[in-house]
């Protein structure tokens, strides 16, 4: 073999495994639990955003007693719970794979997810919380 | 080969030779596909959504609050930048909706080839247009 050949041909001087080297290099370092969390939290955002719009739609213009009346019954109110706590599960795990995609460095990115979390929990507990309160102030 | 990341590029064929690994196109050269651009799309109203909860939250935390509140809300809503706003988030929603329907059919196996998933796109496209008219034309009625 030529000198010349020898050098474009690609060539590994790391004493490590294949595996060794890939290995902890992926975006998301969990298993199946996130991938199943967004099937999961997808298909129930199905009917509830269809219910969502729906009720928005028949809720339009209406005064703020109608709209506690609403959710005071317990179908509604619970499908409005449902529909609090399954799209901030969702949003947390969209936003949180947009992040580990585009931020590479791994402090930042650790940071930006821990504050995501905390955001994104918070929001959601608003969210529950004013819900509840909602469908019990009939 | 100073940086360990470059060592995973290497990788063997299946008859042992070293191989350089294929590194996918840059963005900037990459020529817009249907596929790619309805890809970015599902990601972009996604983050929209995201912020669009906030909204959601809002009407909560307003109906649970009180009259003067609500009709604060109400308000901003009817205003051209809320009903801009909400027409934003009816766009995003319904493209999410129909573009999550086509992830979770692959999901499910269904739809791989090229002529189906270019046909499925489209019809994403369509249904996001057609289902957008139709809450608008209905928001319309109930005004």
């Amino acid at each position: 073999m030529s000198q010349t050949a020898k050098t474009s041909a690609p060539h590994v001087r790391v004493m490590r495994s294949q595996l060794g080297r890939v290995r902890g290099m992926g975006a998301a370092k969990s298993g199946t639990a996130t991938w199943w969390a967004e099937r999961l939290t997808s298909v129930a955002l199905v009917p509830l955003t269809l219910w969502f719009v729906v009720s928005a739609l028949r809720l339009t213009g209406l005064p703020r007693p109608a709209v506690a009346h609403w959710a005071g019954n317990p179908v509604n109110g619970a499908l409005l719970v449902a529909l609090v706590l399954v799209t901030f599960r969702h949003l947390q795990l969209g936003l949180q794979a947009v992040i580990e995609d585009y931020i590479h460095a791994e402090r930042t990115r650790t940071v930006c997810i821990l504050a995501l979390r905390g955001a994104v929990g918070l929001i959601g507990l608003i969210g529950l919380l004013a819900a509840l309160k909602l469908a019990f102030s009939r | 080969m100073t940086d360990i990341r470059e060592a995973s590029m290497i990788g063997r064929a299946s008859d042992g030779r070293l191989v350089q690994r294929p590194l996918s196109p840059h963005l900037q050269i990459y020529r817009p596909q249907i596929s790619s651009a309805l890809s970015i799309f599902h990601r972009i109203t996604g983050v929209a959504l995201s912020v669009g909860a906030l909204l959601l939250v809002c009407w909560l935390i307003a109906a649970a609050t009180g009259d003067s509140a609500y009709n604060g809300l109400s308000g901003f809503l009817r205003s051209w930048f809320g009903v801009l706003l909400l027409f934003g988030w009816t766009v995003a929603l319904w493209y999410h909706f129909c573009a999550g329907l086509r992830h979770l059919a692959w999901d499910a196996g269904y739809g791989f080839d090229l002529p189906t998933m270019h046909m499925t796109g489209k019809a994403v496209l369509a249904a996001t247009a057609i289902l957008t008219v139709l809450t608008w034309i209905a928001v319309i009625l109930v005004w």
